[in-house]
C-alpha cells in the first residue's frame, strides 16, 4: 500500500536532510508503529504518506513515495484523500467546521458520498468512538481527549484504506486510549485497513503492532522489522520490554499477558523484598482548594473539590478526559476565578494576583505548551525568560538541555517538533523554580529518555521543597514520579492517597510493571532492579 | 406557537441565512438614519435578541468584542473630527491651534475652532458605523459563519470558503486574544491596560495566521477542492456565475438609482440573471460535493427574516420620504423628534427573541468521555460499494 524508494527529505533552509535513503514497504492490512526519539523526523515521515509534506511544508523530496500506486509527486493531498486519512498531532488545529457532527461529515462531503450513506456512517462513527453524547457540541468546548477522538472519527468516517495517526493516544486517558487502539486493531483485522501510528507511549501500542519502523534521527538509517526483533535491542522500549531484559526473558514479551506467563520465577525472587514504602512526610501546604465549583456554560467541570497540596510532594491528578483536571490546574494558576469556593496559593487567591506576583508563586505549563513561547528563536526565548525571571544568563538554556539536549537554538519555536516545543516551555517554567509547579500533560511527544530526565528534574524540585502538581494520563510517569495520586471523575474527587495504592488498585491506571507483578505493588523497572540487587546479594 | 422545521431539526437552531439576513436588514436600517435615539434603539434591539437567543458556543461571545470595536470607532471618529475635520460653523466649544498647510493640501485643515455641531455630527456618524458593526457581530454570535457557508450553492462554495475564512477571522481572533492573554499571565507579563496591549498584536496575529495555514492543510488533506469532470468546464461555470452575480448587482443598483440610465439597467439585470442561473446549474452538476443534513428553512426562519425586512423597509422608506426625525438637525441644534411609525417598526426587530428557537432550551449533556464498548459493527464504517454518489 505504501512504498518508499530511496526517499530523502530536506526542509528548506535546513543544512542537513531530515530523512535520507528511506526504503520501506507497508503492506495492506498492516498496523505499523513508528518509533524514534523526540524530533527525529517521525512526523515528517508520516506527512510524506499523504503529501502534506512537501505540498504544505515546503522542502525538497528525493526518491519516490507511492501510496496505493499513486505518486505524491503528482497527487496533492486532496487527490489522496479517498485513500489516506491523516490525524495530526494537534487535533484542534485540524478542525474545519464548528460542531462535532459536521466535522465527522466534512471529508465525506468533499468526497461526494451520498447523503443517506453519509448519515449512516456518521452515526456508526459516533458510536464507534463513543461520541454520540457530544454530537451537537461546539468543537472548541471539548476536552483534549474528546477532540482527539473527534479528529480520529473525522477521518475514519470517510473510510480511507490507509489511516495515518501521529500520537493518537497521547491526549487520551488510559481507558479511552485502549478503546481507540482496540478500534484501530479491529479496523486492521476486520477490514484490512492499513494503519500507521507514530507513538511515544509504546506500552500502549506495541502489543497491537504488526511491524515497527525505527526512525533514529540525526541522519541514521531507518530500520523496519517485527515488534519482537526490533524491541529486543531497541534503545526506545516500553517498561515491559525493559523488565523482560532485566529478568532475561527470551523471547521478549510484548504484552502483559505474555509477560505474566513467564513472570512466576521473578515474582518468587521478589517475594522476599518489600516495595519501597511511601514516605510519611507531611510538608506545609503550598496550595489548597475548598468547595471549589466551576462550570463552562451548562457543563459543570468541578463540583465541590476539596484538596490540599503539600510542599515537597509530587501529586498526580488523574481521571478521564473532561473530568476537570485542566480546570483544576487553571484555577490553581489563577487563570480562572472560582464560581464558588476558594482557591489559595501561598496565602493568596491566585486569580486576584498581578502577573508578576503570580509567577513568583506559580509556574504552569498548559496542555498547549507552545502558546507560552512568543519570541522568534529558541535562543531568544531562553534569554528573555532569563531576564524576565531575573535568572543568571543561560539558566533557562541549561534547564532546556537537562530535559532535552540538542534542541536547535536558531529555530522558531513553531518549527520545532511537538516534544521539542514542550521541552522549551518546560524549561521556561521550571528554570525559575516557582514554589508551586503545575504541569498539564507534560509528556506529550517526549521519548523515554526525555521523560526520565523530566522525572529527575521534578524529583529534585520536590526534594527542594517545591510543590509539584501534574495532570496526566501517563500512568508510567505517575508510577515513576508521583507520591500522591488524586483521581477526578465528573468534577469530583473519587480517590486520593499514596500513588502506589491508588494506581495499583485500579485496573485502568496500573502501570505495566504492576500488572505483570501483581499482587505485589511494584511500579517501575527501577524499583525491581534495586530490589533484585538487594535480594541477589 | 409556531411549530416549524427548527424543532424537528437535529439542533434547536434557526436557519443561519435567516439570522444573517435579519442582521443585514438591521444594518441597512442603521445606515439610513442619523438620529442617535433611533441608532441606540437599533443597538438595543440587536443586543437584546442576541442575549435571548445565542448558544453557549465560544463564537456567541463575539458581540461584546464588536461592541468594544464600535466604541473605538466612535472615539476615533470624534478625534479625527477634532483634529482634521471640516469646520462646521456654530457654537464654538474650544479652539485648537491651527497648523498652516502648504497650498497643495487645500481642503485639509489641522486644528482650528471646534464646534458642538461638529462634535455631535462626528459622534452620530461613529455611532452609525458602530451599530452596523454590532449587527455583524450579532450575526456572528447567532450563527457561525461556517454554518452560513454550508448553505451556499455548490458552485459558489470555493469562493465562499475564502469569505468564510475571512469571516472566521473575527471569532478566531477573539479566542486567540484570550489564549494569548492567559499565556502572558503565566509568563508574568502584564495583561491589563496599555502595557497589556504592548506586544499582544504579533503573537495574536501569528497564531491566527498559523491557524489559517493549518486549516488549509487540513482541508486539503480531507479532500477539499477535489475535481470531478474537466477543470475548464468548472472554471467556465464559476466565471459565468461570478460575472452573472456582478451583472445582477449592477443591474439592481441601476434600477434603484434614479441617476442611472434605465435603458441599460434592465437588460444588464436580465443578462446577469441568465448567466447566474446557467453557471449555477452547470457548476452544481459538476461538483463532487454532497451535503450532510442541510439546514431546513422553516416558518420561524421566514418570520425572523421578515421582521428584519420590516425594520429595513421602514427606515429606507422614512428616509426616502424625508420623514422628520430621521436625521439629526444641526441648525438649529435641537433634540431630534421621534417618528412614531419608525419607532414601532424598530420594535418589530425584537420578534426573533421570541420566535427563534432557544439553542439552550435543550440541556447539553454534561457527562463526557463515556466508557462505551465498541459494540456497533465496524464493518458498516468500511468502504461499501455504491455509496459514492459521483
Amino acid at each position: 500500500m505504501i512504498r518508499f524508494s530511496n526517499v530523502g527529505f530536506t526542509y528548506s533552509e535546513s543544512p542537513s536532510p531530515t530523512l535520507s535513503g528511506v526504503d520501506l514497504a507497508i503492506g495492506e492490512g498492516e498496523l505499523c508503529l513508528v518509533v524514534g526519539p523526540t524530533g527525529s523526523g517521525k512526523s515528517t515521515l508520516l506527512g510524506l504518506m499523504n503529501g502534506l509534506v512537501p505540498h504544505f511544508s515546503g522542502g525538497h523530496v528525493t526518491g519516490e513515495v507511492r501510496i496505493d500506486g499513486r505518486s505524491i509527486r503528482d497527487h496533492p493531498p486532496r487527490e489522496l484523500a479517498d485513500i489516506v486519512g491523516v490525524v495530526g498531532q494537534n487535533p484542534a488545529a485540524s478542525f474545519v467546521t464548528d460542531v462535532v457532527e459536521d466535522e465527522l461529515a466534512y471529508a465525506m462531503e468533499n468526497l461526494g458520498v451520498a447523503p443517506e450513506a453519509m448519515r449512516r456512517r456518521v452515526e456508526d462513527t459516533l458510536d464507534l468512538l463513543g461520541l454520540h453524547e457530544l454530537r451537537d457540541r461546539p468543537l472548541p468546548t471539548l476536552s483534549g481527549g474528546q477532540q482527539q477522538r473527534v479528529a480520529i472519527g473525522a477521518v475514519l468516517s470517510a473510510s480511507p484504506r490507509i489511516l495515518v495517526l501521529d500520537e493518537p493516544t497521547s491526549a487520551l486517558d488510559p481507558a479511552a486510549a485502549e478503546e481507540v487502539l482496540a478500534a484501530l486493531s479491529r479496523l486492521v483485522h476486520d477490514l484490512g485497513m492499513t494503519v500507521v501510528v507514530a507513538e511515544h507511549r509504546l506500552e500502549r501500542v506495541v502489543p497491537f503492532a504488526d511491524s515497527v519502523i525505527v526512525v533514529p534521527g540525526k541522519g541514521a538509517a531507518i530500520e523496519m522489522g517485527s515488534p519482537g526483533s526490533v524491541m529486543a535491542h531497541s534503545s526506545i522500549a516500553p517498561p515491559i520490554v525493559e523488565l523482560g531484559r532485566l529478568a532475561g526473558w527470551s523471547p521478549i514479551p510484548l504484552s502483559v499477558r505474555d509477560a505474566r506467563r513467564v513472570a512466576t520465577p521473578l515474582r518468587q525472587r521478589l517475594s522476599s523484598a518489600e516495595p519501597p514504602a511511601a514516605r510519611a512526610r507531611r510538608g506545609e501546604p503550598a496550595a489548597s482548594v475548598e468547595r471549589l465549583f466551576a462550570s463552562y456554560g451548562a457543563v459543570v467541570a468541578l463540583e465541590g473539590v476539596d484538596l490540599e497540596f503539600e510542599r515537597g510532594q509530587v501529586t498526580a491528578v488523574m481521571g478521564r478526559n473532561g473530568s476537570g483536571k485542566s480546570t483544576l490546574l487553571g484555577h490553581l494558576a489563577g487563570l480562572r476565578a472560582p464560581d464558588k469556593g476558594t482557591v489559595e496559593v501561598l496565602g493568596a487567591a491566585p486569580s486576584t494576583l498581578s502577573p508578576k506576583e503570580l509567577i513568583a508563586r506559580v509556574g504552569m505549563v498548559p496542555q498547549d505548551a507552545g502558546i507560552l513561547l512568543y519570541r522568534s528563536t529558541v535562543a531568544d526565548e531562553c534569554e528573555t525568560a532569563d531576564r524576565e525571571s531575573g535568572l543568571p544568563a543561560g539558566a533557562t538554556a541549561a534547564a532546556l538541555d537537562r530535559v532535552l539536549p540538542g534542541v536547535p537554538r536558531d529555530h522558531h519555536p513553531r518549527d520545532l517538533s511537538e516534544g521539542q516545543r514542550l521541552s522549551v516551555a518546560l524549561a521556561v517554567v521550571l528554570a525559575p523554580a516557582p514554589p508551586l509547579v503545575l504541569l498539564d500533560e507534560p509528556t506529550r511527544g517526549l521519548d523515554y529518555p526525555s521523560k526520565e530526565r523530566l522525572v529527575a528534574v521534578l524529583r529534585e524540585l520536590a526534594a527542594d521543597g517545591h510543590c509539584v502538581v501534574l495532570a496526566t494520563h501517563d500512568v508510567e510517569l505517575v508510577a515513576s514520579v508521583a507520591e500522591r495520586a488524586v483521581v477526578l471523575a465528573q468534577g469530583e474527587v473519587v480517590a486520593d492517597g499514596p500513588a502506589r495504592e491508588v494506581v495499583c488498585h485500579s485496573p485502568v491506571f496500573a502501570p505495566q510493571v504492576a500488572k505483570v507483578l501483581a499482587p505485589e505493588a511494584w511500579l517501575t523497572v527501577e524499583e525491581v532492579r534495586e530490589a533484585l540487587a538487594q535480594v541477589g546479594r | 406557537m409556531i411549530r416549524a422545521g427548527a424543532t424537528t431539526g437535529r439542533r434547536a437552531t434557526l436557519h443561519p441565512v435567516a439570522w444573517w439576513l435579519w442582521a443585514a436588514a438591521l444594518a441597512v436600517a442603521a445606515s439610513r438614519t442619523t438620529n442617535p435615539v433611533l441608532l441606540a434603539l437599533l443597538a438595543g434591539v440587536v443586543a437584546f435578541v442576541v442575549a435571548a437567543r445565542r448558544s453557549d458556543a465560544p463564537w456567541s461571545r463575539s458581540l461584546v468584542v464588536f461592541f468594544r470595536l464600535g466604541l473605538i470607532v466612535i472615539a476615533l471618529r470624534v478625534v479625527l473630527q477634532v483634529v482634521f475635520g471640516n469646520r462646521l460653523p456654530g457654537h464654538v466649544l474650544f479652539t485648537l491651534p491651527e497648523v498652516p498647510l502648504p497650498s497643495w493640501a487645500a481642503g485639509v485643515s489641522i486644528g482650528g475652532p471646534v464646534t458642538a455641531e461638529a462634535l455631535l455630527q462626528a459622534t452620530v456618524d461613529g455611532m452609525r458605523l458602530a451599530v452596523i458593526l454590532l449587527c455583524f457581530g450579532a450575526a456572528n454570535s447567532l450563527a457561525s459563519p461556517y454554518r452560513l457557508l454550508r448553505c451556499l450553492p455548490a458552485v459558489l462554495y470555493e469562493a465562499g470558503v475564502a469569505v468564510t475564512v475571512a469571516l472566521t477571522f473575527a471569532p478566531e481572533l477573539v479566542t486567540s486574544i484570550a489564549r494569548t492573554r492567559e499565556a502572558r499571565r503565566l509568563r508574568g507579563r502584564p495583561v491589563r491596560g496599555i502595557a497589556g496591549l504592548h506586544g499582544l498584536a504579533v503573537p495574536v496575529l501569528e497564531s491566527a495566521l498559523d491557524r489559517s495555514l493549518q486549516l488549509a492543510a487540513s482541508m486539503d488533506a480531507r479532500g477539499y477542492g477535489r475535481r470531478a469532470g474537466s477543470l475548464t468546464r468548472r472554471r467556465q461555470a464559476t466565471a459565468a456565475t461570478a460575472v452573472g452575480l456582478l451583472a445582477v448587482v449592477a443591474g439592481v443598483f441601476g434600477v434603484l438609482d434614479q441617476s442611472f440610465a434605465k435603458g441599460v439597467a434592465l437588460p444588464v439585470l436580465c443578462i446577469g440573471a441568465v448567466l447566474l442561473g446557467t453557471g449555477m446549474a452547470f457548476g452544481g452538476a459538476r461538483s463532487v460535493r454532497t451535503r450532510y443534513r442541510p439546514d431546513r428553512w422553516g416558518v420561524r426562519a421566514t418570520v425572523v427574516t421578515a421582521s428584519g425586512a420590516v425594520v429595513a423597509c421602514a427606515f429606507v422608506a422614512a428616509n426616502a420620504l424625508g420623514v422628520a426625525g430621521m436625521s439629526l438637525e444641526l441648525y438649529p441644534l435641537s433634540f431630534p423628534g421621534l417618528p412614531l411609525a419608525v419607532l414601532a417598526a424598530t420594535l418589530v426587530g425584537l420578534l426573533p427573541a421570541v420566535v427563534a428557537p432557544n439553542p439552550l432550551a435543550r440541556p447539553v449533556p454534561v457527562s463526557s468521555a463515556p466508557t462505551v464498548g465498541m459494540v456497533p459493527p465496524v464493518a458498516s464504517v468500511g468502504p461499501q460499494a455504491g455509496e459514492t454518489a459521483a
